[in-house]
């Protein structure tokens, strides 16, 4: 069932293809939208939310299967070959398969989501998202009795992903959710940012989109999707288990152990840019706060 | 290399007043601060910047502890630099404290936070603390006021400086990563070369 969630961003917020290719424009216009809310009379939320412009969210990437460093991923990604793409589907569902990507998104309705998006590092950014509810897929591929998790895996091809020479995690990505979370109405499977089809460095052909956790959640270039009855492993988990939660949901008063979780530098505002406050769930606590609710969240961080 | 490549090397190198050193160093850390400052450094400046001035600074350290053994076991003679060498390390040293405290953390109380809570930052800037009385003594008005023995004792503190500048790249890192993991064998071993008991004893 598509569109349950709507966001308080929309297109209007969203940078013209023509201007998010030039930097200069795009902050002139910012900066006619900021003047537009002064004249309004009141400071509006979104003033703050205007999405990142394409460079910004296509150069700066974590992908470690294409490199540690945020350069690398554009720089390499374009060696992954994403068609012809087959994600395979199993475990506890009533149609097992493997599909090709045209059979997953066919019937879907990809829409548009203006997402915030919170790096585990402490950056931010605002993406539009083009994608369908991963709800819908698993609504299709019949979700069986017992089942309690999704778990995720990144492909892995060491041909085609120079970053897998080195054993910086123990590969495939891994990736999961609580069935819940992966039901919710936000929990995205994104085929494309800015109307264009997914960049390779952001995850293509298809990734998944979680905008109240931690990036490293939102695992990209997905091959497999498995319905399971306990807790999947989740590679940055089973890494650094201290540091890394399963859970991971963007929380600024659960520091990270190596640095605060308190703030956000939202990338795209140049060498003197201000922090700004990191918001509990990442701004989406009205959405899916009940979901955790009972929990310890300094506990199941 | 020859033994005549040496000499001229060698001989070449006694005409670069050391000046021109220190003069390329600073020009290099504003030319980088001017590409952050321009984009020049990618959409993430901040990062990019501390970053940079960071690995530059073990880069000098690494040439500073290397210039001994150099001159030892290869007869290259950078002797006359080494001083400009470790003086620029400092302020890289410095600058890279300078981008994390007033452009990143941006807050007196949370560059305070940090640096006790976060042993990563607690290491980087204890390394940072005890290069400070070798930066203040790289003058030779120091060295005739210490006296030349209790210069180099104090000039020793450079070994546990750079492990700790070594450290705290490793510990920033996620996930198992090389390069810092190559810093902290190169400078492990090149302190280790340095702290261990000679047995022959070149001159001078």
């Amino acid at each position: 069932m598509a569109h349950r969630y709507t966001s308080d961003l929309t297109w209007a917020d969203v940078t013209p293809r023509s201007v998010y290719m030039n930097r200069r424009q795009l902050m002139a216009g910012g900066a006619a939208l900021l003047g537009a809310g002064m004249i309004g009379g009141r400071a509006r939320a979104q003033d703050a939310l205007e999405p990142n412009t394409f460079e910004e969210i296509t150069t700066y990437n974590n992908f470690y299967e294409f490199g540690t460093g945020k350069s690398d991923p554009a720089q390499n990604a374009h060696t992954l070959t994403t068609a012809p793409w087959q994600i395979v589907i199993d475990g506890l569902v009533d149609n097992p398969g493997t599909y090709s990507f045209e059979q997953v998104v066919e019937g879907m309705t990809i829409e548009e989501r203006i997402y915030r998006f919170r790096c585990v590092e402490a950056w931010s950014m605002v993406i539009p998202w083009n994608g369908f509810e991963l709800a819908d897929l698993l609504q299709r591929v019949g979700v069986q009795e017992g089942a309690r998790y999704v778990a995720f895996e990144t492909a892995m091809r060491p041909d085609e992903m120079p970053g897998l020479r080195v054993p910086v995690l123990d590969w495939p990505y891994r990736e999961g959710l609580r069935l819940d979370e992966a039901m919710h109405p936000l929990t995205l499977l994104a085929t494309g940012l800015y109307g264009e089809p997914m960049p390779n460095q952001n995850g293509a052909p298809i990734r998944l989109v979680v905008p109240w956790k931690y990036g490293f959640k939102s695992i990209k270039s997905i091959v497999r999707i498995t319905l399971t009855a306990e807790e999947p492993v989740a590679t940055w988990n089973a890494t650094q288990p201290s540091e890394y939660g399963f859970y991971s949901n963007v929380n600024p008063n659960v520091d990270h152990p190596r640095w605060s979780q308190s703030s956000e530098r939202r990338i795209g505002g140049g060498l003197f840019a201000a922090r700004q406050p990191t918001l509990m769930f990442n701004g989406y606590e009205n959405e899916v706060a009940s979901l955790y609710e009972g929990m310890d969240l300094s506990e199941f961080f | 290399m020859s033994d005549l490549v040496l000499q001229r090397v060698n001989s070449g190198l006694r005409r670069v007043p050391p000046l021109l050193l220190y003069m390329g160093g600073v020009a290099w850390g504003g030319w980088l601060f001017w590409l952050a400052a321009t984009g020049g450094l990618g959409v993430e400046p901040i990062e990019a910047l501390e970053h940079r001035y960071g690995e530059v600074a073990l880069q000098l350290i690494v040439l500073g502890l290397a210039v001994t053994p150099m001159r030892q076991w290869l007869g290259l003679n950078l002797m006359p630099f080494r001083r400009a060498i470790g003086v620029l390390a400092f302020g890289f040293v410095a600058a890279h404290f300078l981008v994390w405290a007033v452009l990143d953390v941006q807050s007196v109380s949370a560059i305070w936070a940090d640096i006790v809570k976060r042993p990563y930052v607690t290491v980087g800037m204890a390394g940072l603390l005890l290069l400070i009385p070798l930066a203040a003594t790289s003058n030779n008005w120091s060295v005739r006021k210490l006296g030349g023995m209790r210069w180099r004792q104090l000039h020793k503190l450079v070994y546990p400086a750079a492990v700790l500048g070594a450290v705290h790249f490793v510990w920033l890192a996620k996930g198992f990563q090389i390069e810092p993991l190559v810093y902290l064998f190169l400078i492990a071993g090149l302190v280790a070369l340095r702290v261990a008991p000679r047995r022959r004893r070149v001159g001078a």
